[in-house]
Parts: structure tokens; sequence; C-alpha cells
């Protein structure tokens, strides 16, 4: 998409990171010892630390990602709000109350507290790496997604950005100051997304969504001559060329020296062509978007209503609506959502996004992406229960929200932060049906990246809104990267450097490692939220938390519950679910496109591993358990 | 060489009936959410279904899911409060 740069967003932007960065240095000269680094010396209020919960919780996948995946795919975003927000039940009523009783820094710690185990202390600590890795990509892919229409600028100086302030942040502070952001950002969170959703309800449904300062693009329809099967004529433009792809068939016309692709289909027995959008490329690497230069502006956000029914009358704009007439008039009408094409035009690469009229219906049941329905296939039902296996578990095995627990003084206290997390983080997620389905149908979709469905949203209801929202979509990055940097630096610092190489460091090194860590994680996640441009941030959030249950959760789960539970078996269970769940990852067909690769050939139809990654893991961990000579070990919970 | 605990506790007398009501708790969410789950995979049709409000089950179990989790949550923590009152005398009790 082509953005100009929004002066009021960038002002009120810069203000807001200038007072995180101010907020942490100010907390950074109370962080004196380890102890106050790493888990705040256990002395945050419990309703801060629930609020920081949440704020720790709603990161880009959730704002930006599941917003932006119910806009293009409907219930099937919606999915992970219902998933993400399941996985607290796992962690507040199987893990959180036995682990603070462990009472240690790191998860490794708690996992090896009653072993002390160098094998537990490695494969934990890599498995620690490795799912904040996995978390951190889209944290970065997002915070360049929302940079390009902030600040006009490409998404890798967004991501190099966040990169650089969150390593500053973290290097200069830690927990105390990320818990006091993150209360901050999660509290203003909630509270704007309340304000768009009634904004969008307010708005209601219209065939035509423009807003102030913002109309939306008339789509043309052009009947057609066919004979043959190829278009021949259409009127007032030229016929240029015409592909078939996938039995569909696209044709680029042309007037006064610009040219344009049209998909063909067929209406009452009369041939036409509807209008979609284009992005050429050149054998010269010139870019043209709807057939002209990017300056020129020609290239449109999307997503409209196709035909609104109310009441079982067809209306052209419904008005003000309640929530649940909101969403049962969605239900029963029409909505145009764009669909990715990509072939060659003779040497020119061509991204075609065409108009896909969708009813409601659909819309509002799972199936868009992952088919459980009509034309499921066994792999796509496996896929399905694979990811909501993975978003059920994987909350609890998150190093960055475990690591949470320690951060109040008591059991009691850190059961009410995280009931008062679930409910701040439930409320949100039920007002991300509404931000999704609203940016479906306003006009306001970036057709080469969902993630900044809700931001753009409220961009169309007023650059104010649009600025403050994206400067706390920029703090929910800033938050959450610091606390997944914190995470592995204490990993590599404390559980690699310190337990497992026994190189005893005094307070001031310890620190320090810390800060060298977060520095080098930074730097990786940087060029991997590069990589990874243009991938919905709430799909990626899927693969970490599906690695994070496969790793860590049957251990931990063991460990609580199992008293034959042995060191072996926690190690191997953790080296089988980082091992089985990255595999799969890396030969899925999503990692195959991203090769350049043909998904359709790809080893296995499987995006999400957990269904095969986590039993594997459980397994595991009791058979090395059996085979192996159990120490007696005593669990307080 | 590992780290004590990051904050000092005391006994907890309620923590095993604590762990049951988790397990019991836990159960029951996880019966209602693989119910969605199977529903999608097993009866598909069903989720289309208009339940209320003009709105359709699989709204309104995804829904109700949500909903559901803070309510136990709640009622978690209620019983769980109650166990440690009852059960750790007042020196003991982890009550800051």
């Amino acid at each position: 998409m082509i953005y100009e740069i929004s002066y009021q967003a960038l002002i009120f932007f810069v203000l807001f990171v200038a007072f995180v960065l101010w907020l942490s240095f100010y907390f950074a000269r109370k962080t004196k010892s380890a102890s106050s680094y790493y888990a705040a010396g256990g002395q945050i209020h419990w309703a801060v630390n629930g609020v920081a919960f949440a704020g720790d919780y709603l990161s880009a996948a959730s704002f930006l990602g599941i917003c932006g995946m119910i806009a293009t795919v409907g219930y099937d975003g919606f999915l992970y709000s219902i998933g993400f927000l399941a996985g607290w039940i796992v962690a507040l009523f199987l893990i959180a109350e036995p682990l603070k009783r462990l009472g240690k820094y790191t998860f490794t710690d708690a996992l090896n507290a009653n072993f002390k185990s160098r094998a537990i202390t490695l494969t934990a600590a890599i498995s620690t790496l490795i799912v904040s890795m996995f978390y951190l990509i889209p944290q970065m892919v997002g915070a360049g997604d929302l940079v390009t229409p902030l600040l006009g600028l490409p998404h890798w100086v967004g991501v190099v950005l966040v990169g650089i302030v969150v390593i500053v942040i973290v290097a200069s502070a830690g927990m105390t100051s990320t818990t006091y952001v993150q209360f901050i950002k999660g509290g203003l969170l909630i509270v704007l997304s309340t304000v768009l959703t009634v904004y969008i309800l307010k708005n209601g449904l219209s065939l035509k969504p423009n807003h102030e300062g913002q109309n939306y693009h008339e789509f043309v329809t052009i009947p057609a001559q066919v004979s043959n099967g190829k278009v021949t004529q259409a009127e007032g433009w030229q016929v240029v060329s015409q592909q078939e792809v996938k039995e569909k068939t696209y044709v680029k016309l042309s007037q006064n020296n610009v040219g344009r692709w049209f998909s063909l289909s067929d209406k009452d027995g009369q041939a036409v062509l509807t209008e979609a959008l284009s992005i050429e490329e050149g054998a010269n690497g010139t870019k043209l978007y709807n057939g002209e230069p990017a300056v020129n502006g020609k290239f449109y956000q999307v997503g409209h209503m196709n035909k609104i029914m109310l009441d079982g009358k067809e209306v052209e704009s419904t008005g003000a609506l309640s929530p649940t007439k909101y969403l049962s008039t969605v239900e029963k009408s029409e909505i145009t959502r764009f669909s990715k094409v990509s072939f060659k035009d003779g040497d020119t690469n061509v991204d075609l996004f065409v108009q896909n009229v969708t009813p409601g219906k659909n819309f509002m049941l799972p199936g868009l992406k992952y088919k459980i329905g009509k034309g499921a296939s066994v792999w796509s039902k496996m896929d399905f229960i694979s990811l909501m296996l993975a978003l059920f578990l994987g909350t609890a095995s998150l190093p960055h929200i475990l690591i949470r627990y320690y951060t109040v003084k008591s059991q009691r206290d850190a059961r009410k932060s995280t009931i008062l997390a679930i409910a701040a983080i439930g409320a949100f997620y039920v007002l991300t049906l509404f931000m999704g389905v609203g940016a479906a149908v306003n006009g306001v979709m970036d057709v080469e990246s969902s993630n900044m469905a809700a931001p753009l949203l409220a961009k169309a209801f007023g650059v104010m809104l649009f600025s403050v929202i994206s400067a706390v979509a920029f703090a929910t990055i800033l938050g959450t990267v610091s606390g997944l940097i914190i995470a592995s630096s204490g990993a590599i610092a404390h559980d690699l450097i310190e337990n497992y190489f026994k190189i005893n460091l005094d307070e001031a090194k310890k620190v320090r490692a810390g800060k060298i860590a977060a520095f080098a994680v930074g730097a990786l996640a940087i060029a991997l939220g590069i990589a990874f441009k243009g991938m919905n941030v709430s799909f990626l959030v899927g693969w970490a938390f599906s690695v994070a249950a496969s790793a860590n959760l049957p251990a931990i789960l063991f460990l609580l519950f199992w008293k034959k539970t042995t060191a072996k078996g926690i190690s191997a269970s953790i080296i089988v679910g980082v091992a089985t769940s990255l595999l799969i990852i890396l030969t899925s067909p999503t990692m195959w496109g991203r090769y350049g690769l043909d998904p359709a050939t790809a080893l296995h139809q499987l995006d999400n591993p957990a269904i095969i990654s986590f039993p594997l893991a459980v397994i595991t961990v009791w058979l090395v358990s059996l085979a192996a000579k159990p120490k007696t070990i005593v669990i307080s919970a | 060489m590992n780290h004590g605990p990051a904050v000092e506790l005391d006994v907890d007398h309620a923590s095993s009936k604590k762990a049951k009501l988790g397990v019991i708790f836990f159960l029951i969410y996880s019966f209602f959410y693989a119910g969605f789950v199977v529903i999608g995979v097993f009866n598909y049709e069903l989720l289309s279904q208009e339940f209320a409000l003009g709105l359709n089950l699989a709204l309104f179990y995804g829904m109700g899911l949500i909903v559901f989790a803070v309510l136990l949550g709640i009622l978690y923590n209620f019983l769980c409060s109650r166990y440690e009152d009852q059960l750790n005398t007042k020196e003991e009790v982890n009550q800051p």
C-alpha cells in the first residue's frame, strides 16, 4: 500500500515513545540487583501486575494480527481470540500456583527446582530461546507494518526502529520498567479498542464506506465479448492480454495508456469484467500500482459490503446498530473480500487482488482459512485441531508470561493478577470480532498486509484516533518485545552462562551479561522480522504457541503432577517437543511458499504442528521417566 | 547453582485442595472447549445454525467460551481464597 506521512500521528507517536523511554530510565535507577532486574524483586502490586499481564499478552498478534485475520478470513481469525483466551485456563488452573511455590526466577529454574540437572538447564534454556524468538518474529513484523502508514517509511525501518528502542529499554532497565510500561499500554489498548468498537457500531454498515477525508474507490464492472474463451472486446477499453490461473480468467485492459487488470465472470448469462487491484513488477524492477507509478496514488484501500440484508430487506446502509444486530446483519449479507492471485504476464510478475464476494454466513463461520466443512480434507481438519490445541496449551508455556508469576509477593496475589488479566483480555478479545469485521467492510484494508486492519480502521474514523491507537500499538510491540528479550537474555546469561557453564559472575557482571545477551537476541529478532515481512502476525504467533506447548508444557505438567518424573524425562521431552514442532513448521506448506516453492508440493499439508509434536513430547517424558531410575522429588504444590 | 525463591512463601495447607480444584475446573473447561472443536470437525453444519439473537452457534459458542473462562476464573479465586482462609492459620496465610 502507498501511504503518505501523517504529521499529527508522528508527533503523538514521538511523544509517546519518549514517555515510555523516560519511564524506563526512571525505573532503571531503582534496579540495582540481579533479582530486581529479572523479577522486580517480587514487589509489584497484583492489580498492576494483572493489567501488565494483559499488556504482555495483548501483543501485536492480538491487536494487529487477530483483527487483520478476522478482516480477511472472518471467523477463522476469531479462533485465535478463543484459543488465546482459553490458554489462560491452563495457566491459571494447572500451572500458576504450583509454579509460584517453586519460586524461581526463570522457566529453566522452575523446571529444574528439584533436580539440579545440567541437561534440563541446557534444554530448557534452548527452548526458552527458540520460543521467544518465534514470538519475537511476529512482533517485529507488526512493527514494520505499523510504521509504514504512520511514518511513510519502509517496513524494514520499522523493524530496526523497534529493535533499537527495545534494546535500549532492556539494556538500561529491566522487569520493573517493563511491568509499568505494560500496565499503561495494556490499559490503554483495552480503552481504545472499546472506543473503536463504539465508532464501528455507531457507523453501522454501508454499501459505500466513505469516511471523512477518505472516499471509497468505485470499482467498475465492464460488459465483455468472449469468443472461444478469449475476451475480444470490453466496452470503452482495449484488450491487452489474458491469463488463465487455476481455472479463472484474468484480463488486462488499457484505457488512456493505463493498463488495469480485471477478472472475468458470468452475470445473468453476460460475460463481465470486474476490476481488480494489481501490482506489476517488470524485469527491470519498476513497479506499477494499478498500472501507474506509486506516486500517482492509485492503489486503494478496500473491503466493502456487496449486499446488506437488514430485517429481511435489502438496504444501502443501516445506521447505528447494536453489537448483536451488527454481527447478525453481516451474517445475513454479503461481503466483498480481495483475494491474492500471482502469475507471470510475459516477463512481468503480476500480483492481483481480485474481488471475492463471500456470503456473510460463510464469513461468520470457521472454514475460509481452516477448512473443516465443505471441501475439507483430513489434513485441513487436522490442521484445525492442531491450531486449537496449540492455542489452548501454548499460553502457559510462554517464557515471558511465566516470568510474571514471580513478580508479585504471594500465590493469592499471583492468582488475582491472573484473573484480572483473563477478564481484561477476554473483554478485549470479544472486541477483536467487531474491529475485524468492521475493518473488513469499511474500505480500509491494505491488500498487501492484513496486519494493519485495526489501525487503518481507526484512521477512517479520524486521524487523532489513528495516531493514538498507532502509538499504543507501537508501545504494545515495545513492551512485548522487551518482555521476550528479558526472558531470552535471562536464559542466556542466567541459565546457560551461570548455571550450565558454571561461570561465576558477581552481581554487576551478571547484569552486564544479561544486557549483552539482550543486544544479541534483539539483533537476531530484527533480521528475522525483516525476513518474514507480509505474513499475518497471529499466524506466526500460532507457531510460537505450538513450539511452546510441545517443548514446555509436557515437562511442566509432568513435573507438577507426576512424582515419577525424572530429569532425563524432562530434558528428553523438551528436545522432542522443540525438534518435532520445528521440523513440521520448517517443512509446512506456508514455509514452502516462503522458500519460493509451490506449497502444494510441501512434504505434508500441516501448518500447525501441535497435534503431532505435543503428544510425542508427552509420550517421551512418560517413557523416558519410566525407563530412567527415578529420583525422589518433593513438589510443594 | 540454582537461585532461591524470588519471594519468601509460608507453608500453604490449602495447596492440595487448590490443586484438585484447579484440575477439576480445567477438565470442565476442556470439555466445553473440546466440544467446540468436535462440533467443528464432525458436525460443521450445526455451527451455522441460528442459535439466539440472530447469531449462529459458532459466534455464540466462541464468545461463550471467552465469558465462561472469566467466570470460572472468578469462581476459582473465590474458592481458593476460602480454602486458604480456612486451612491456613493467621500467621501462615500468604496474604501480604
